[in-house]
This record gives C-alpha cells, sequence and structure tokens, in this order.
C-alpha cells in the first residue's frame, strides 16, 4: 500500500515557485504548541461560529454571528473545524475522540482535501470537550459515517472563500479562478495566489451556505491510506494520555472503592494509610444515588505526592465493608439464571411470517443453546484523570474520554461550579472500547480534585478497572430453526437473555434488547427475535460492537451448525439463507434502519452481505484441502452500517485452537482512510481471539475476582494470526468501521473449530475437551 | 527517605524514594518521564518495559533499589531525534492504533534486535513477546521490527 506523500509534483509549478516548494517542510506537530493553541482557542471563542481565517481577520469577525447554513439539520453546531494563518499555516481541528481507531487523522485529512490544503502545511489541532464543536460522543462508529459530510462542508466553506478572495483581489470572475494545492489560480491567465495571502480577504466575504463539494475524482487525500497525524508523538514516547499531563505540585490519587456495587462502608481506619510517606491527605467520596449511571461509586480517596505512595496508602487502609444487595451474584449460578430465561419465550422484538407454525410443519428442526461469558474492556489504559479546582472557581480537566461533553457536565456538577467554568482537555485514549464512553471517572475526578489543592491526577489501577468496570454482559442465546422436506430453512427464532445496559442507568431495567440479533438479513419467511430478563447486579456497558458481540457469535455459530448438520459448505449455506440480493425493508421502520439510517440514502442490501462472504472465502481459498485437524470457518454480519464477513483457518491439537489465518472483508461504503480500516479489521481479529480463548471476567458474592491481566488473559504477538483484510470498493455512504468487523469473527473461529472437528462450539470461551 | 543515584537516558538523576518504589513511578511521578505507561503493575502487560543496563526489564516490577546505580533508557531516550529505526518503522508502518502500549513494544523490540541484529522473518513470527495490545497491532509490531532491521542494514 502506498501512502500520500507531499510530491512536490503534485503543485503545479506556479506554486511550487510560490512557495519555494523542494525543501522539505516540517510536518510534525504536537499539542505542546501552546501559542498556537492559545492563538486558536481564543479566536475560536471570539468568533463563536464559522472558521477564522487570518490573525487580522480575527478581530473582524468578533461579534459576527454568521452561522454557515449548510451545517445547520443538528441543534447546535458551530463550525470551528479551520483556521488559516497569514503565513499559509492551516490549522485544522479535530472534534472527535481519539482512541486508536484513526478518526483524528481522518476528520483532519476530510477537512484538508475539501479545503485543498497542503498536508505538510497542516497543523492538527485536538478540540476541548465544548458543545461550540457539535456532537463529540465518539462511540458507535459514528464519525465518520455520522459527520463526514459535515467536516467536508466545513472545509469546501473555507475553499469557496479563498476563491471568491482571489476572484475579488483580481477583480475576475470566480467561474475563471480554481484551486490547486493551497493556492488560487486564474485559469487565463495562471497568476496564483496563495492561501496565506488570501486569508485576510477572505475573511471579509460573507459565508456560502451549499459550497460546492468536490467531486470524488478531486480527492487528494480521502480514500487514500494516510499516515496517523500521532504517529511519531506516540512512538517517541510525547503523545500525551490521561495520566500524561504534569503541572507544578500535582498530587497523585487513588480510590478504594466498594468491592460490591451498591456496598457501603461499615467501618473505616486509616491511620496506617496517613502514616505512609507520601501520603498527605484520606477522605471519604459521596456514593452514588438511585442507578449508577455516570456517577462516582463512592469510598475512599488516598492523596499523596505520588501514584505509588498513593497506592501503598490505599493498601494500609482498614475497610470493613457492608456488600449491600447485590452479593446473591457470582457469574457460576448466574449462568443458570440466563438458561433459564432462554428457556422460555421472552419480549418479541420482530416477528415475520409464523414461526411456530413453521416449526410445526417443518421435517425437521434444528436447534442449539449458547452462553458467553461477562468481559472487560480491559484498554490497556486504564481510566486516569488530571482534574483542578482553582482558587478562583474555574476548573481544568485533562480527560482521557470519548465522551468529552457529558464528562465536562458531570464533573462541573461534582465540583459544583457552572460548566462554562470548566475546560475539559481532551487527551489521546490509550484504548478505550466504550469503557470511556462511561464516565463514572470524570465526576470521582472532580470530587477528589475538589479536596485537594492544586491538580491532583486520580488514577485507576488494573484491577480497579477490572473490578469496577461497566462489563459487556454475559449472555444465553437459543436457537431454533425449521427446515423443510427439501433442505431449506423456513423458520428462525433466535432469543437471548442477558443484564442490560439499561440497567446501569434506570434501576430494574430488564430487557437488554436484540441489537445484532434483530438485524439478521436472512430471507427466512418466518423469523421470530425475542429477548428475555435478567437482572443486573454489576455495571453493565457497552463494548466495541455492544450487543452485536454476541448476538454476532450466536447467529454465525448457528448457521455453522445449521450448515453441519444439513450437510451444506459453510458458505452455501450463508448465501442461501440470504437469498437472492434485496434491500431488507423489513428492518427499517418509518424510513429509518436499526443504526437510524434513513432508507432513501442507506438501504440495507443483502447483495453487499453476498458480496463480502464471497470476497472473503475467494481470498481464503475456501474449499482448499486442509491437513487432518484442521477446518475453515466463515461468518458474517451487518451491524453500525458495516457489512463484515470473516474466514478463519484453524486447527485443534488435543484442548489447544491454533488459528493460522483469517480473511476479513468488509463493505463500510465510501472510505476516507484505508489503512484505518484495515487496522480496525486486523484489530478486531485479536480482540475478538482473546473473548473466544480467553476472556471470561468472574464475579463471587457480588465482587469481581477478576483482577488483572493473568487472570483476564489477552492474545499475545505469538498467537495472532496472519491476517488479510479485503476491502469493498464502493462509492455508497461511509459506514462505520471500528465495530462491524467484531461480531462474525469469533463465529467464524468457532465454525472453523467444528469444520476441524465435527464438534460444534456453545460455550465462550471455547473450552474443548 | 533514602536517596538513590541512577542514571537516566544518559543523565546522572538522583531520587528521594522509599527503596521498593517501583521504577516506573520514579520514572513518571519523580521524574515527569511519562513515556513509560502503567498498565498492570504485576510485569503482565510490558507496558512499562525500559532498559536497564541494556537488558529489557518491566519497571514496574523494578525498584528503584534496583535501578540505583545503573543506567537506564527510557523510550524518551532511546534516540536522539526519535529516529531510531524502531520509530521510523513504527511511523513507515503505522504501527499504533492507540499508541499506549508501544513505547512497551518497542523498547522490548530494540532489546531484542540488539541481540538479534540480522533477524529473519522466522525470527520476527518466532519472538515470543510477551508485550501486550489491546488494539490488536501484533501483525504490524512484527513488520515492523523486520523493517526497522531492514532499514539498518
Amino acid at each position: 500500500m502506498s501512502y500520500v506523500e507531499i510530491d512536490p509534483g503534485a503543485f503545479p509549478p506556479e506554486v511550487r515557485a510560490l512557495y519555494g516548494i523542494g525543501a522539505s517542510e516540517e510536518a510534525a506537530v504536537t499539542l505542546s504548541n501552546c501559542s498556537r493553541r492559545g492563538f486558536l482557542k481564543t479566536t475560536a471563542l471570539a468568533a463563536g461560529s464559522v472558521f477564522v481565517l487570518g490573525i487580522t481577520s480575527v478581530r473582524r469577525a468578533e461579534g459576527a454571528a454568521a452561522l454557515p447554513e449548510g451545517l445547520t439539520d443538528a441543534a447546535f453546531r458551530p463550525n470551528v473545524f479551520v483556521a488559516l494563518d497569514a503565513d499559509g499555516t492551516v490549522w485544522l481541528v479535530n472534534s472527535r475522540a481519539e482512541m486508536g481507531q484513526g478518526t483524528k487523522t481522518g476528520m483532519i485529512a476530510t477537512l484538508a482535501d475539501e479545503m485543498d490544503a497542503d498536508w505538510a502545511r497542516v497543523r492538527p489541532v485536538q478540540a476541548e470537550g465544548h458543545e461550540r464543536y457539535g456532537p463529540q460522543s465518539t462511540g458507535g462508529s459514528t464519525s465518520v459515517r455520522l459527520y463526514w459530510q459535515d467536516w467536508r462542508k466545513a472545509g469546501a466553506t473555507a475553499r469557496a472563500m479563498l476563491v471568491s478572495a482571489a476572484a475579488a483581489t483580481w477583480a475576475v470572475s470566480e467561474a475563471e479562478c480554481e484551486t490547486v494545492m493551497h493556492a488560487v489560480r486564474h485559469r487565463p491567465t495562471g497568476r496564483v495566489l496563495g492561501y496565506g495571502e488570501l486569508a485576510a480577504k477572505a475573511a471579509t466575504l460573507p459565508v456560502p451556505t451549499e459550497p460546492r463539494l468536490k467531486d470524488r475524482s478531486e480527492w487528494r487525500y480521502i480514500g487514500k491510506p494516510l499516515h496517523g497525524v500521532d504517529n511519531r508523538a506516540i512512538a517517541s514516547g510525547k503523545a500525551v494520555f490521561g495520566a500524561d499531563v504534569r503541572l507544578p505540585g500535582m498530587k497523585y490519587a487513588v480510590v478504594a472503592r466498594p468491592p460490591v456495587l451498591g456496598g457501603s462502608a461499615r467501618s473505616f481506619d486509616d491511620s496506617a494509610a496517613r502514616a505512609v510517606p507520601g501520603v498527605v491527605d484520606v477522605f471519604e467520596l459521596p456514593r452514588y444515588q438511585g442507578a449508577p449511571g455516570n456517577q462516582a461509586l463512592g469510598g475512599f480517596a488516598v492523596v499523596a505526592t505520588n501514584t505509588w505512595a498513593a497506592m501503598k496508602g490505599r493498601d494500609a487502609l482498614r475497610i470493613v465493608w457492608d456488600p449491600g444487595p447485590n452479593a446473591v451474584y457470582s457469574s457460576d449460578t448466574y449462568k443458570d439464571v440466563l438458561l433459564e430465561s432462554v428457556a422460555k419465550p421472552g419480549r418479541v422484538e420482530r416477528d415475520q411470517g409464523d414461526v411456530d407454525a413453521a416449526f410445526a410443519g417443518a421435517a425437521r428442526t434444528v436447534e442449539a443453546t449458547y452462553t458467553t461469558a461477562m468481559l472487560s474492556h480491559a484498554q490497556l489504559e486504564p481510566p486516569a484523570t488530571v482534574a483542578w479546582l482553582k482558587p478562583d472557581g474555574s476548573a481544568e480537566m485533562w480527560c482521557s474520554t470519548q465522551n468529552p461533553q457529558s464528562a465536562r457536565t458531570l464533573a462541573a456538577e461534582a465540583f459544583g461550579i457552572p460548566k462554562e467554568s470548566l475546560t475539559l482537555h481532551m487527551t489521546l485514549m490509550g484504548g478505550a472500547f466504550g469503557r470511556k464512553g462511561l464516565l463514572d471517572f470524570a465526576p470521582e475526578a472532580a470530587l477528589v480534585a475538589k479536596r485537594v489543592d492544586g491538580p491532583v491526577c486520580v488514577q485507576w489501577t488494573r484491577e480497579d478497572d477490572m473490578r469496577h468496570g461497566y462489563y459487556h454482559p454475559p449472555a444465553a442465546q437459543y436457537l431454533k430453526a425449521g427446515i423443510d422436506a427439501g433442505g431449506k430453512v423456513t423458520a428462525w427464532l433466535h432469543r437471548s437473555s442477558y443484564p442490560a445496559i439499561g440497567a446501569t442507568f434506570t434501576e430494574g431495567e430488564l430487557y437488554g434488547g436484540t441489537q445484532g440479533s434483530k438485524e439478521v438479513l436472512f430471507a427466512v419467511p418466518n423469523l421470530r427475535v425475542e429477548n428475555g430478563p435478567a437482572p443486573a447486579h454489576v455495571r453493565i456497558g457497552w463494548l466495541r460492537s455492544v450487543m452485536a458481540v454476541h448476538h454476532g457469535f450466536g447467529i454465525g455459530a448457528f448457521v455453522g451448525e445449521l450448515a453441519h448438520a444439513l450437510g451444506k459448505d459453510q458458505v452455501e449455506m450463508w448465501l442461501e439463507l440470504l437469498g437472492p440480493d434485496r434491500t431488507v425493508t423489513e428492518l427499517f421502520t418509518n424510513g429509518r434502519g436499526p443504526y437510524g439510517e434513513p432508507i432513501a440514502t442507506h438501504p440495507i442490501d443483502s447483495g453487499r452481505m453476498r458480496r463480502v462472504i464471497e470476497l472473503a472465502a475467494e481470498m481464503a481459498g475456501w474449499g482448499r484441502r486442509l491437513p487432518a485437524g484442521h477446518g475453515m470457518g466463515v461468518a458474517a454480519h451487518y451491524s453500525f452500517w458495516g457489512y463484515a464477513a470473516f474466514v478463519v483457518h484453524a486447527s485443534v491439537e488435543g484442548t489447544r485452537v491454533r488459528v493460522h489465518r483469517v480473511d476479513a472483508s468488509i463493505d463500510c461504503g465510501t472510505v476516507v482512510n484505508p489503512d484505518r480500516v484495515r487496522a480496525q479489521q486486523e484489530g478486531a481479529v485479536v480482540f475478538s481471539l482473546s473473548h473466544a480463548l480467553y476472556g471470561e471476567v468472574l464475579a463471587r458474592d457480588g465482587a469481581v475476582t477478576t483482577g488483572n491481566y493473568d487472570e483476564f488473559r489477552l492474545l499475545a504477538l505469538k498467537d495472532t494470526p496472519e491476517t488479510h483484510v479485503h476491502i469493498v470498493e464502493s462509492t455508497a455512504p461511509p459506514g462505520g468501521v471500528g465495530e462491524p468487523g467484531i461480531p462474525p469473527m469469533m463465529p467464524a473461529l468457532t465454525n472453523a473449530v467444528l469444520a476441524a472437528t465435527g464438534r460444534p462450539v456453545r460455550e465462550l470461551p471455547i473450552r474443548l475437551g | 527517605m533514602p536517596r538513590y543515584q541512577l542514571t537516566v537516558n544518559g543523565a546522572e538523576r538522583s531520587v528521594d524514594a522509599p527503596a521498593d518504589m517501583p521504577l516506573l513511578w520514579v520514572l513518571r511521578d519523580l521524574l515527569d518521564l511519562t513515556g513509560t505507561k502503567y498498565g498492570c503493575g504485576q510485569a503482565l502487560c510490558g507496558a512499562c518495559t525500559v532498559h536497564l543496563d541494556g537488558e529489557a526489564v518491566r519497571s514496574c516490577d523494578t525498584t528503584v533499589a534496583d535501578a540505583a546505580g545503573r543506567s537506564v533508557v527510557t523510550i524518551e531516550g532511546l534516540s536522539e531525534a526519535a529516529d531510531h529505526p524502531l520509530q521510523q518503522a513504527w511511523d513507515e508502518l503505522d504501527v499504533a492504533q492507540c499508541g499506549y502500549c508501544q513505547a512497551g513494544h518497542i523498547m522490548e523490540a530494540a532489546a531484542w534486535l540488539q541481540r538479534t541484529p540480522n533477524p529473519t522473518r522466522e525470527d520476527v513470527d518466532r519472538l515470543q513477546s510477551d508485550v501486550l495490545c489491546r488494539c490488536g497491532t501484533y501483525e504490524r509490531i512484527r513488520a515492523g521490527i523486520l523493517r526497522a532491521a531492514e532499514n539498518r542494514r
């Protein structure tokens, strides 16, 4: 794959002369360039709208209230994404949260492309958590799929105004002018003016409401692999994550939280903790009220001059906990609760045809029950936040979060200050996978900082995060198919039960829903999807792909079992179930699909699913002869506007599963940065293999006992299979990238094990023998 | 509080710390070298890997007393201008996703490359590194190590 490089040949000769191109440009930019960031922050606030062009223009922009009308389909969406200096430097803002998915580079590249900016002159800027940037909550594979057009418009607005400025300067028609990489050229005369030279003039012009977007053929960066803007900072240790901010006099804190959700302290003695050298304070934190939601869990904070002293101080606390009602929860007995739930009819969430009649009239039925374990996000960076309540009543936070605006609101409430008084800086996240969109750590850091003189870094340990997480729920699933005399599947029942995310936010919620099970694209005439009740005793949260993690497994593994039972090839089985290419209209209600997609622009197309299956199978060499004990498995799933199919080649030696190769194919519509699409599928393989082979969070008497990576194992380098990613070329609107690859991976693996051994896998993590 | 002398990235440093304080927290909290990451605290993940007298060690289970009088190199000191062949390869191949564990992988690989200066593809495939990555960048880590070895030749 060849990356976009700044090729001097890409510039027309006039522009090369203008900029003296040939000399290398230093493109490295880090967050530490404070004077520039300060400038941008000030100007963005002052302008309160649109984008800012040039230092002189900033003053003129003050008081200007022009909102670009092209971006008003959201309730409030200021466009503060682009700034241009008189020297031609372009500051492009990533407003989304970066957790490794690559959105930061994608957003900046999109802005740069539509602006026709020279990548070497682009300076990436990370936004703060603030409503002026529009929606910033980053999860659900939303960034490119929901906001890409807005980024394009933001860039195109800049380009259009620069063209107007040049035309006005030359007193020529705009139609005679075009942008040619960081400059505007007057076509008839060949005159050029650089963007920097045009900045002041452009700032005086009206903002176009519908700037022309580039045609695909004009894109310079979109659709081509781009290097990550933080690559160098990461490889040199300079990238700033949640715990990496250092401020004069900063303290460090850890919190002893109730081991059982909702528990409280019966007795407490901190005398030994206070005697630990370096410990400066110990105090109790208020416990959450009602459903835990995004509230802090309570407990006791230990503040010290360094993290180690805080941890040792915490070890020295003597606390007797009252566990409260959730002490009934143990993971081994809870599995029976789930199995009982799926043995009974549940709440019907999709119903077509007459499933019961079809089962009654079927020549044969196939059924299977699957269980999957509770999972932790286990991102390498546990929550860590630097918070600082200043003497003047304002506050500042550096937060590793997927949802900076809500984190700001919650932290401001915890501080007891107006939100406007809190500046929330977004750091890079050391992995998140949903954990950092669940926000207990933000108000908790504020509650600690409130009691500390000066800044404090509130660090969660690995055990803290694993034992006080928002877990992917353990699940049971029951699937049943009816098959007619001709061997065709005529009925499909999918029933699942697992504790609900809803219970984290609303006490007593019992139903987790059917995300990932409902949107099966099969052309089976009689089809019902049900969800059974399950009480939650720990906080349940969203983990990358959310309920499609286990639902995708249930569907995929059951298709493998159907193929096996009917003596069919797995690929043929998938294609037969999908039926002829069609728009799966039954998934749309009032024109909206399961992930909010409008049917007019985003029809769910079973043909796209067929193609990813065929592509993965072809690239994997499906059907080729394999040694004894080896097998290939395939599975596919639609989620978050993305179609993904994975083929796994695995072998079984005794009780050990070895994965040799994975072929991942994805159709996620228009691609901004194919290298990151690839990386996300490579990551989906490893992420899912960890779960399928080892992933299990255990609880006893209400407390999570699994504490560290020795108990929640992750796949290691030596066990990582060769992975090939195949991206379907598409001009469809962009779909999800980070999540769609997760649901098909685990069942592709278990289907490979089924092919290798003849035995289905019905429990995850896999236990053979 | 005892005082310890150690060489960090070529500079003599002196820290006041209890003998059992892990080098990780000495680096991060006493010396403000935050490139070395905390991931597990039990030498299970390798995110905190640094070089101690040239050997890759987990700084979370190396005490300051163990490190005293010895030479510590962190990711910040691996190269003068962030241009170690591994750092260059990491950029060229876009190895990182979130990036949090990558200092650990780079430091582990740098020590390994010292011992195995001309690795073959098979050598890299057999690499038993137990530095963890949750984003799943392992395939690119292997490619990055190989690229670094090639770039150096």
